[in-house]
């Protein structure tokens, strides 16, 4: 109970730092105090609120969970080609969103695309297409709650219970403090989770008898020793991943939380941080996640390793329900919390699990994204605030919160796919082919509308055709299954994890395609007006 | 165009093939070569934003005229 207790404190704390934040902005509300915080944030929140906001469930428990699955591969995979790629840009592309919503007083990226590319429907289906994309992670941070809390609880709090408080938790303080409220918690959430990860690590290794110790025996035991080494997958796999983090700076969360800074020279720390940010939570994560294997005296990682064994020996036999049956009960999502559960001090769980609870919930900010695009890209555009006011926008807004918070939840409750996958296969897949309209707005001047709606049909029809592929070709419980072969070349093939296109995420076609797309339609499309070119050239 | 030149080299040493199926030594006694690796690419990382920062920081930007 006294786990549970600690990370209740945590939850009625950033519900009443969320209020505060209400409180301190009824003076000057507005909707720009409310959804970009007055474009006021100081550096050191900033640096962490924009770190906190990247830090979602997946970085903690999706994290931990597939390197129990994968072993070391993890890291490599997501945290250092995202500590290279997300500074960078924020370094090329962050900087001029800032800049470029300064000057022309931009809240959302598809203000700025209508703008820039003289459009006003196609900025309404760029719209669209990001907000559809943007729900499934939001769906992550809901059930990473669920599972969370379940696991601390040790079952007391089921699944769709705990998903339920941290969806109200989250809802709350969104709705009561805005972008203010949200980047006050998350940084709190960052500083928890950066003290707390290290404790975590030397926390367990000790219970567990020391990591060299753990390691060791890895290196003798031939089953596990592949985990210490990347040879579960292919270099190419490994190359192909190193666009998901172009997704970063194309999240609307992430151009909106860049338009919150006060100066410019905020983004300098943190461009620099960031990496350092990176290798302070992931590697512990990943460390043990991978350690995990070796702990078997934990009842619940005995039974997910019994369930990898067992569809190891017989998974083609079994048919596709007992497998995702027992791929359910091999998934690692909790490793991290059943480590800690069990070699960790019963305070210490509670402070740990309250560090998860902050990483889980950096959801928030992306449920502020969406009411922020919805009421600036659709309310206001449409003439709402124009007919209505600007405090029916703002109320907007938060009605908007409300009700995505209870869809996700309600999707939440009926996917019970694992969250790394989720997220990463939908939302990271589709926001790195959409960075290119990133790219073209900013530094390409022939590009045009017209390529900007190739790029986001292309991006759509790609996300649906892969999730229908998945969902009508079951993965397979061996090698990936072929499903075109051209000249003895694999075209498309359907692994355990998702799609592949010739042996690479579909990421890499669908942002290639992107590129290619608009730079095609643009150069045969007319180009924006001179006056235009030249607010932003 | 060096600047450019240095950051596809910085981001072709992410892909390092020569440590795929390595697991030892084990460095400080416990990180695995290739995880060891990675997270001194990151830290190397921070090092090439400072330089960057330092040299190509776009201040033209830093003066909203709104």
């Amino acid at each position: 109970m006294i786990p549970l207790a600690i990370v209740g404190l945590y939850l009625v704390t950033v519900v009443y730092v969320g209020v505060f934040a209400f409180r301190r902005a009824e003076r000057k509300a507005g909707a720009e105090d409310f959804f970009l915080a007055g474009r006021s944030l100081g550096p050191f929140v900033f640096v962490l609120s924009l770190f906190g906001t990247n830090m979602t469930a997946f970085s903690i428990l999706g994290s931990s969970g597939h390197a129990f699955t994968n072993g070391i591969v993890t890291y490599g995979l997501m945290a250092s080609s995202s500590a290279l790629i997300i500074p960078l840009s924020l370094f090329f592309i962050g900087t001029r969103i800032w800049s470029l919503g300064h000057r022309h007083g931009f809240m959302t990226p598809v203000q700025m695309f209508r703008d820039r590319w003289e459009c006003g429907h196609i900025g309404t289906v760029i719209f669209a297409v990001q907000a559809i994309l943007l729900v499934p992670y939001i769906i992550v941070g809901v059930m990473g709650g669920g599972t969370t809390l379940a696991a601390l609880s040790g079952g007391l709090v089921p699944y769709w219970a705990g998903g339920a408080l941290v969806a109200l938790v989250v809802m709350s303080y969104v709705f009561f403090g805005g972008m203010r409220g949200t980047a006050w918690v998350n940084t709190l959430q960052t500083l928890m989770f950066l003290a707390f990860g290290l404790l975590a690590m030397v926390v367990v290794g000790v219970g567990m008898g020391g990591f060299g110790h753990v390691f060791s025996e890895m290196l003798d035991t031939p089953a596990q020793a592949a985990l210490l080494t990347r040879e579960r997958v292919s270099p190419w796999y490994f190359f192909s991943y190193t666009f998901i983090p172009l997704s970063s700076i194309a999240f609307p969360h992430i151009g909106i939380f860049c338009l919150t800074a006060k100066k410019l020279s905020h983004f300098k720390r943190t461009v620099v941080l960031y990496p350092i940010c990176m290798l302070a939570i992931w590697l512990p994560c990943v460390f043990l996640g991978v350690a995990a294997n070796r702990a078997t005296e934990v009842p619940a990682i005995k039974a997910k390793l019994d369930a990898r064994a067992t569809l190891a020996a017989g998974g083609p036999a079994l048919d596709a329900a007992a497998r995702d049956g027992l791929r359910r009960t091999a998934s690692g999502d909790d490793v991290m919390l059943r480590l800690v559960e069990h070699y960790a001090p019963v305070w210490l769980i509670g402070l740990l699990g309250a560090s998860v609870m902050a990483a889980v919930m950096a959801s928030d900010s992306q449920i502020l994204a969406l009411s922020t695009m919805f009421t600036e890209d659709v309310f206001t555009f449409y003439g709402g605030t124009a007919r209505f006011g600007p405090n029916v926008q703002v109320q907007m807004g938060r009605l908007f919160v409300v009700l995505l918070t209870l869809v996700a939840y309600a999707i939440a409750l009926r996917v019970p796919q694992s969250i790394f996958d989720l997220a990463s296969q939908f939302a990271f897949a589709g926001y790195s082919a959409l960075a290119p309209l990133l790219a073209a707005a900013l530094f390409w001047r022939r590009s045009t509308k017209w390529g900007a709606l190739a790029v986001v049909v292309w991006v759509a029809a790609g996300i649906a055709a892969v999730a229908a592929i998945q969902m009508h070709v079951p993965a397979p419980a061996g090698p990936p299954t072929v499903l075109w072969e051209v000249g003895g070349l694999a075209v498309a093939s359907r692994a355990a994890a998702g799609l592949l296109v010739f042996n690479l995420l579909p990421v890499v076609p669908l942002t290639i395609g992107s590129v290619l797309l608009m730079w095609l339609v643009s150069i045969a499309t007319p180009a924006p007006g001179p006056r235009t070119l030249a607010r932003y050239f | 165009m060096l600047t450019a030149l240095g950051l596809l080299v910085f981001f072709a040493l992410h892909q390092d093939v020569w440590l795929w199926r390595e697991s030892r030594p084990l460095v400080f006694g416990v990180l695995p070569v290739g995880l060891a690796y990675h997270a001194a690419y990151t830290l190397a990382v921070s090092i090439v934003m400072a330089v960057l920062v330092r040299l190509y920081w776009p201040s033209h930007l830093e003066e909203p005229d709104r």
